[in-house]
């Protein structure tokens, strides 16, 4: 309103202008010819009454064809379509008819996305010439159908549906588009494996044929329809308008009898259309490819900042978005002999929480997506992606359903990485090895764990480690050995500075694992029912099973089909600083390879990571355009007395500076996250100060370590400037590192710098 | 005193207290309060809700979401004497929400969500005054060297 005013306020000096212009004109020439106003040609007006009589006559020839014309053209169209409906409904008959599943009903908040995707090559020709991408979508069954489409455009436009089309005419121009893929789209149908729906269908069939704006002969070839699509487009929007608006409007089309019954057909198939369960949405405005940490944090962000958006998370695994850090940690200290079953771990502070992000009554059914009155996050799980289409916005899954969408998220994460040497050896040893990742990983680890003697860890990193210190402490209940084994010198090598990495091995030897490191696989054997792994430096090592925890191969199936860039050195996706990787593509967490302002290109695997990233992915497809900035941060405890929290570039070949003070007991992770409440350190920072207080704990008299690197502050240093830090047994001192980091100095002295920290401070 | 080590590229320093007693020479660079790009607290500049904000937990994209969000508006731009004293109607239509979630929103008692509301109202004054450095609002054990 306030607008309108604004801009009326604007033009009406300029319309005042025009006219005494126009006033002035006219006197002028008067004055010229010394005439009298009179007999000067009154100013003519474009949009007035016509002034010559023969101008009037040429104009409503003109007009009048071009009515006559438009009327013709509908009759024809109405009648052959009456002629396919009919051929349809016969075929239809003759087929066995389930009355189950409904293919139906998402149509009101569908947008103009539904027409039948027949053949993607000339779809998206058809697609320019209206609007902005439609993109067609195959609704979940191949057999249902682009009349079933058609009509639910119709049914849309005539009911005032929940969620508005963007505009009714994409709607409308969507519907024209429908048209031009129904006829080919035909044959597609009878080769349609499941015959899905039939009943809506008929019902829909009869509406269908009315709206659909066609060539008469069905199976016409794509190009002539295009063709036919073409030249109502641009000469007559208004005309498909006018089809469309009467059938909307239940007012008779021009035409003959056929558009009478509509009105009571549309109304009829709209009520048997109501149940649906199509069980995969054929559209999502936001769709999520993977259901981890980084696609649930997008969500996240996509649902605060867009109100009512519908967010689509498609992901392969059988599970809801759930968190790994405790998966390698908190629930293996579980007391709980269910702990496998609820996935629940106890915090430090007693706070017992679920590794699910949300339980599932957070989640909207995938069957009620369209009609979500609020939007909603709706997860569909066992589904895998494997292909995806750029140019038509679309996806499709592995049981050949195709979903198209407005904005899409990789997040794909990766696979574990396997060993050469036991990949070659043999099903009995694949049999006993795992490689850990998933919920399911954990499950059947848990399970061998308790029936074997003894079990070997190959990888030295952040997973290995913790996996061997979870495990060494089982050990000491239940007798099993734990031998973790890698190449580097001591655990971590490759993150931390030698004095410090060896010192680690030291702490996880204490935990009860027996640690060969400078230790190079050669060869895994299965032998008299054990493992024999045979070392290069030819030590030998026999166990009952294997877990390689040797990184992490980023998931990139979609590379190929979607034509998006993979990075050579990192792996991954390769995006710019917004995530972006193309047009309406974002890719976030451990598969985007991306660029940092700072610190320039990288991949990073760590949870934190995951949550920054997937939360900018989805402020970025919300429209904010914001680069990687907030630097993320991962953490990593070794048993309770050692813990760690990193920022930037951690890598043992840059130079360091280590500054160090001595321990008190209550510098331990324990310590650390029940004063701040949360087991996830990431989240000590960030959350929960909406919510009441935080359980103080009383810390334990204060006891001297012996140990040398109690707690302290390592510096990572590039090219003079800071890249990475770690803060070891200091907490809550994040937000210091993070700063320092983002500033990229030069500073002299790391030793003042080190001060910024207090790290003698509680 | 403190010393130092040099074990190839990696320099340690042992420090006492007393070393680091001295107030720091580092210089850290002035934060800018409008930055884009930086993360925001509870409030934004403009004196919006940030939506985003971590602190908000899943309250704004959760099923109530829309309940939470107008209820919470409601209350921030109330200029009433007792603030939000006539959001009265946009609380209860989210209570009511709530109440259908009881998985996703335990009520630990009634107070409970009025509780978090108010303490996050009480959040509300100190972010919009926090320093740039967004992270203070958030955590309330970080030490003050920053101000």
């Amino acid at each position: 309103m306030l607008k309108c005013r604004t801009v009326w306020k604007k033009l009406a000096p300029l319309a005042r202008a025009s006219s005494t212009v126009c006033r002035q004109n006219v006197r002028r020439a008067g004055l010229n010819n010394g005439r009298i106003p009179t007999s000067v040609p009154t100013a003519h007006m474009s949009s007035g009454p016509a002034g010559g009589g023969g101008d009037n006559l040429k104009y409503a020839l003109l007009v009048g064809l071009a009515g006559i014309g438009g009327l013709t053209y509908a009759i024809i169209t109405v009648k052959g379509d009456q002629k396919r409906y009919e051929k349809r409904i016969a075929e239809i008959e003759s087929r066995p008819s389930k009355a189950t599943t409904d293919v139906q009903p998402k149509a009101p908040a569908v947008e103009a996305s539904e027409p039948e995707e027949a053949v993607p090559e000339p779809e998206p020709e058809a697609a320019p010439s209206p609007e902005e991408p439609s993109p067609p979508a195959e609704v979940a069954a191949p057999g249902a159908d682009v009349e079933a489409v058609a009509h639910d455009a119709e049914v849309a436009a005539s009911s005032q549906t929940t969620e508005p089309p963007p505009a009714d005419e994409p709607l409308v121009e969507a519907s024209t588009e429908e048209a031009a893929a129904s006829p080919a789209a035909v044959p597609v149908i009878e080769e349609a494996d499941e015959p899905v729906v039939e009943s809506p269908v008929e019902a829909a069939a009869p509406a269908a044929a009315l709206v659909v704006e066609d060539e008469p002969s069905p199976p016409s070839e794509p190009p002539p329809a295009e063709l036919s699509e073409q030249e109502p487009a641009p000469t007559a929007v208004e005309e498909s308008a006018i089809l469309t608006e009467p059938a909307a409007a239940a007012a008779g089309p021009p035409a003959a009898e056929p558009p009478e019954p509509q009105p009571e057909v549309v109304a009829e198939s709209a009520a048997d259309s109501t149940p649906a369960s199509a069980k995969v949405p054929s559209h999502a405005p936001y769709l999520l490819i993977g259901g981890g940490t980084a696609s649930f944090a997008a969500a996240r962000s996509i649902r605060a900042r867009d109100p009512g958006a519908t967010v689509l998370i498609v992901t392969d695994e059988p599970d809801l978005p759930y968190m790994r850090p405790p998966l390698s940690k908190e629930l293996w200290f579980s007391d709980d002999p269910s702990v496998t079953e609820t996935l629940r771990f106890k915090q430090w502070n007693g706070k017992e929480r679920s590794i699910y992000f949300q339980p599932p009554s957070f989640y909207v059914k995938p069957e009620e997506f369209d009609s979500a009155e609020n939007g909603g996050v709706a997860v569909l799980t066992s589904k895998k992606v494997v292909h995806m289409d750029v140019r038509g916005n679309k996806v499709k899954l592995d049981d050949n359903t195709e979903i198209s969408y407005d904005k899409c998220l990789i997040a794909t994460g990766g696979i574990p990485r396997n060993l050469q040497v036991v990949e070659r050896a043999g099903e009995e040893v694949m049999k006993r090895t795992t490689l850990f990742r998933k919920i399911e990983d954990f499950k059947s680890l848990e399970k061998v764990s308790r029936n074997i003697n003894s079990i070997t860890i190959i990888g030295g990193g952040f997973l290995g480690s913790e996996l061997a210190c979870a495990l060494g402490r089982r050990s000491t209940e239940s007798g099993l050995e734990v031998i973790q084994m890698f190449p580097e010198k001591g655990n971590m090598g490759k993150v931390l500075p030698e004095y410090l990495s060896n010192w680690t091995t030291e702490k996880v030897k204490r935990e009860g694992v027996k640690v060969i490191s400078e230790a190079l696989v050669k060869s895994v054997k299965y032998k008299d029912d054990k493992l024999e792994i045979h070392l290069k430096d030819g030590r030998l090592v026999k166990t009952d099973h294997i877990v390689a925890a040797v990184g992490l191969e980023p998931n990139v199936d979609l590379a190929k089909s979607a034509g998006l860039e993979v990075d050579s050195d990192f792996g991954g996706y390769r995006v710019n600083a917004e995530l972006q990787a193309r047009s309406n593509i974002w890719v976030a967490g451990d598969a985007a390879c991306f660029y940092d302002i700072r610190l320039g290109r990288r991949r990073v695997e760590h949870h934190d990571h995951a949550v920054v990233s997937g939360r900018l992915a989805g402020e970025n497809m919300t429209g904010a355009s914001k680069p990687y900035w907030h630097q993320s941060m991962f953490w990593s405890d070794l048993g309770p007395d050692v813990g760690y929290e990193a920022i930037g570039i951690v890598d043992s070949s840059l130079p360091t500076v280590g500054v160090f003070a001595k321990a008190t007991a209550k510098d331990t992770p324990k310590a650390a996250t029940e004063k701040s409440g949360t087991g996830i350190r990431s989240e000590s920072e960030t959350e929960d100060t909406a919510t009441s207080a935080v359980a103080s704990a009383t810390p334990a008299p204060a006891v001297e370590h012996k140990d040398d690197y109690g707690k302290g502050v390592i510096f990572y240093v590039r090219d003079k400037v800071v890249v990475g830090i770690i803060l070891w047994n200091v907490f809550n001192r994040m937000p210091i590192a993070r700063k320092i980091i983002k500033d990229g100095e030069e500073h002299a002295d790391l030793n003042e710098v080190a001060k910024l920290f207090n790290i003698h401070e509680d | 005193m403190s010393s130092v080590r040099e074990e190839g590229k990696d320099t340690i320093i042992f420090v006492t207290k007393e070393d680091h007693e001295t107030p720091s020479s580092a210089e850290l660079v002035e934060e800018d309060p409008n930055d884009p790009y930086e993360e925001r607290g509870l409030i934004l500049p403009s004196g919006e809700i940030n939506w985003n904000c971590p602190c908000l937990g899943g309250m704004a994209s959760g099923p109530c979401g829309t309940e939470f969000k107008d209820a919470f508006s409601c209350f921030h731009y109330s200029k009433e004497e007792v603030k939000g004293s006539d959001c009265l109607e946009q609380f209860r239509a989210m209570q009511e929400c709530l109440q259908h979630y009881p998985e996703l929103y335990p009520q630990e008692d009634d107070a409970s969500s009025s509780q978090t509301l108010q303490d996050s109202a009480s959040a509300e004054p100190s972010g919009s005054n926090s320093t740039p450095v967004s992270e203070q609002d958030h955590d309330s054990t970080l030490p003050s060297t920053q101000s």
